[in-house]
């Protein structure tokens, strides 16, 4: 005897019980299996783009901050690449390996909060959050030592970085790079190999190699699925090509490879920035620029490798002092396009733990 | 060695003096000792008023809702998480549900998409309840006033009870921010609805 | 190093497939809005530039630019358009060659008012459905929220 069923419609959000942010899915449900998603969000478009054509290129810095707001350093690379692509600036190499040391203990952090949100999604309630929020905070003294703020940094600057290093900032990052690689270790340890991990994430949310590039996927994303495009390493910018790092890459595209593509990419940023500290030359930490800079009349594009993907800026000048155009290619933006076809099929729960492990940050996807 | 002899009628005289002595000595009760009772009434009783036994136990254990909408939800997780614990404060509770809140804890940028929900939020909280503006963009739009989807501040849709300033404010700043709150809430009176 | 193709020779093999209309410049070339379906198809499928990398919108007062990078990540190279179309008119959608356009396309949409012909879903996706205007145009006027400056 077969009963009669009817589809049922669920709202999720947009307010989460995790910390995902203000976003927004209406669901299909045939009993407990997704039939259709459809995502709603925009409940964070602030105008971004409008506003940074209202203010100088100076301005605009702080405003790419509130973009990816979990890294805010690196929002603010490719708008200040752009504009010194543009205006012909040459930045001094002690501020480019400045950058890169910021710009990877950022990604830390965000790693270590988008895998901390997932283990919360997944039902560790806070533990693994506590403790990832614990390293976080370290990582937030040592942003704090430099730049004075705690969140949204606003550090960089056309011709370099505002500030340089106080003196007792290197000693405590050496006393930081040596103690974190334990507590990877003790993630490691408490996760790995943890059966409700495993049973939670391993063959959920499949994302194969040709419908990832299709998508235009980035980051962990695309290299969860064993595709190895890190623009760190093949169209390096700054000073990445003098580092020696490895790429860390997925062999299936399932939750369980995004958050393992995560955590090593956390040790290969200890690397990096081990080797960004020998190497640091002594020198300016920033080129001095007009302060109504009037960058050339043109057009220009500059994309960095940002916790979540690809971060990229198109500039458009038209000589004045305000922007013409500044439009943000944004990560989470685009990766979100696959999560449709990921959720098709699977059941309720696992829907959230494919969510999680696209890792958003809704300030990006919004703009 | 001389051994006084006294007269069994003697020995019967000097007692019954003894005990005229003691009935005219005894003519009031004792008072209980009720030192002791004192103290621990001291300990185990107190007198207050109504007003001020209600407010503090709401102001104790106030229980957020989180509007969490943009930055700000990351200064108020840090402000939850073992550094700077607000705990200690009885507001470790974070409910997902407005009906099991108190405290609305508006954290982040406010656009006119999401006012409504917002509304919505405030309006299924269940009274006595308080709201709290944290950063610049909830009280008046901050770094975004001038865009147009941005509501310029929280307090176009809710009333506000307090504004915690910042961008985004430190979690010792939302701490003081609380504590403010609770100044508030201690000289509210259930006489005066709010 | 991700090296961007050799504009001259893109230009030369193109307008051997599909006719004149084809300027080359040092960061792209422009073409007719009317060619971009069967251009983008030729550049997936044969010369496979699989990775669509970002498409973005410019108002130029009386046109608007759209700008197509496109990404191969099997030789490492990148391409990049350009088409001018002039206001209300419609462009071809390439959602349904690279699903990664999807989703640009309806912001594009959303806050110019370009039309993308052939798009699965074609609707406002970051402002609500009753917004009035296209907010990114240089002709829109005024917030939505009326204060004293």
């Amino acid at each position: 005897m077969t009963l009669p069923t009817e589809q049922f419609i669920l709202n999720i959000g947009p307010l989460h019980p995790s910390t995902h942010g203000v976003f927004r899915m209406r669901v299909t449900l045939d009993g407990e299996i997704i039939q259709d998603v459809e995502p709603v969000f925009g409940y964070l478009h602030r105008g971004l783009e409008k506003l940074c054509e209202k203010h100088t290129y100076k301005q605009n810095i702080p405003l790419t901050d509130r973009l990816d707001y979990v890294s805010a350093i690196n929002n603010n690379w490719p708008y200040v690449m752009a504009v010194e692509q543009l205006a012909g600036i040459q930045v001094p190499q002690r501020a480019e390996y400045l950058r890169v040391i910021m710009g990877e203990l950022q990604r830390i952090a965000s790693h270590l909060l988008a895998v901390g949100s997932l283990m919360n999604d997944m039902g560790i309630f806070y533990t693994a959050f506590m403790y990832m929020f614990r390293e976080r905070e370290k990582i937030i003294d040592l942003l704090e030592m430099v730049t004075g703020q705690r969140l949204l940094y606003n550090y960089m600057r056309f011709g370099g970085v505002s500030m340089d290093i106080p003196t007792e900032f290197l000693p405590a990052l050496a006393s930081f790079l040596k103690v974190m690689p334990g507590f990877l270790d003790e993630y490691d340890s408490m996760l790995a190999d943890n059966e409700i991990l495993l049973s939670r994430t391993k063959g959920i949310g499949v994302l194969s190699a040709e419908a990832a590039i299709n998508a235009s996927t980035s980051g962990p994303m695309l290299r969860g699925s064993g595709v190895k495009w890190d623009i760190r390493k093949t169209a390096p910018y700054s000073v990445y090509d003098k580092f020696e790092f490895e790429v860390p890459i997925g062999s299936s595209g399932d939750c369980y490879d995004r958050y393992r593509v995560r955590m090593e990419e956390m040790r290969q940023s200890l690397r990096i920035i081990q080797q960004a500290v020998v190497l640091l030359p002594a020198g300016n930490e920033k080129q001095p620029v007009p302060l109504r800079l009037r960058p050339a009349k043109g057009e220009t594009y500059a994309q960095i490798e940002a916790p979540r993907g690809i971060l990229g800026c198109y500039l458009v000048s038209d000589g004045t002092e305000k922007p013409y155009r500044c439009h943000f290619r944004a990560p989470a933006f685009i990766n979100l396009t696959v999560l449709r076809n990921l959720l098709i099929g699977q059941k309720l729960a696992d829907a959230i733990i494919i969510f999680g492990s696209i890792d958003l940050s809704m300030g990006e996807v919004d703009r | 060695m001389e051994i006084e002899s006294i007269s069994s009628a003697e020995i019967e005289h000097r007692e019954s003096d003894g005990i005229e002595v003691l009935r005219i000595a005894s003519q009031h009760p004792i008072p209980d000792p009720d030192d002791w009772l004192d103290e621990n009434i001291k300990r185990n009783v107190i007198f207050t008023t109504v007003d001020a036994a209600l407010n503090w136990a709401r102001k104790t254990s106030l229980w957020p809702v989180t509007a969490f909408t943009a930055c700000c939800t990351f200064e108020f997780i840090g402000a939850s998480s073992s550094r700077f614990d607000i705990a200690r404060f009885g507001m470790e509770v974070l409910r997902a549900s407005p009906r099991q809140a108190d405290l609305l804890v508006c954290a982040g940028t406010l656009t006119w998409k999401m006012a409504p929900q917002i509304k919505r939020l405030y309006d299924q909280m269940a009274e006595p309840k308080w709201t709290i503006a944290m950063g610049a963009c909830a009280i008046s739009g901050g770094i975004f006033h001038d865009s147009y989807s941005v509501v310029p501040g929280y307090n176009h849709i809710v009333p506000i009870d307090v504004y915690i300033p910042g961008c985004p404010p430190r979690p010792e700043t939302l701490l003081a921010g609380i504590e403010k709150l609770r100044r508030k809430i201690e000289k509210e009176s259930i006489s005066k609805p709010r | 190093m991700t090296t961007a193709v050799d504009y001259n020779d893109l230009v030369a093999l193109l307008q051997k497939q599909f006719g004149k209309g084809f300027t080359p410049a040092t960061d792209y070339v422009e073409m007719p809005a009317a060619l971009i379906a069967q251009v983008a198809e030729y550049m997936k499928n044969t010369l496979r530039f699989d990775f669509f990398d970002m498409v973005t919108a410019v108002d130029y007062s009386d046109h608007f630019e759209i700008v197509y990078r496109l990404q191969s990540i099997q030789n490492n190279s990148l391409a990049s358009f350009k088409i001018k179309c002039s206001k209300n008119t419609s462009v071809p959608s390439l959602a349904n060659l690279w699903l990664g356009a999807n989703f640009q396309e309806r912001e594009i949409y959303d806050l110019f008012g370009i039309e993308f012909t052939g798009h699965p879903n074609l609707k406002r996706i970051v402002l609500w459905d009753g917004f009035e205007g296209h907010p990114l145009c240089k002709d829109f006027k005024g917030k939505v929220y009326d204060t004293a400056n």
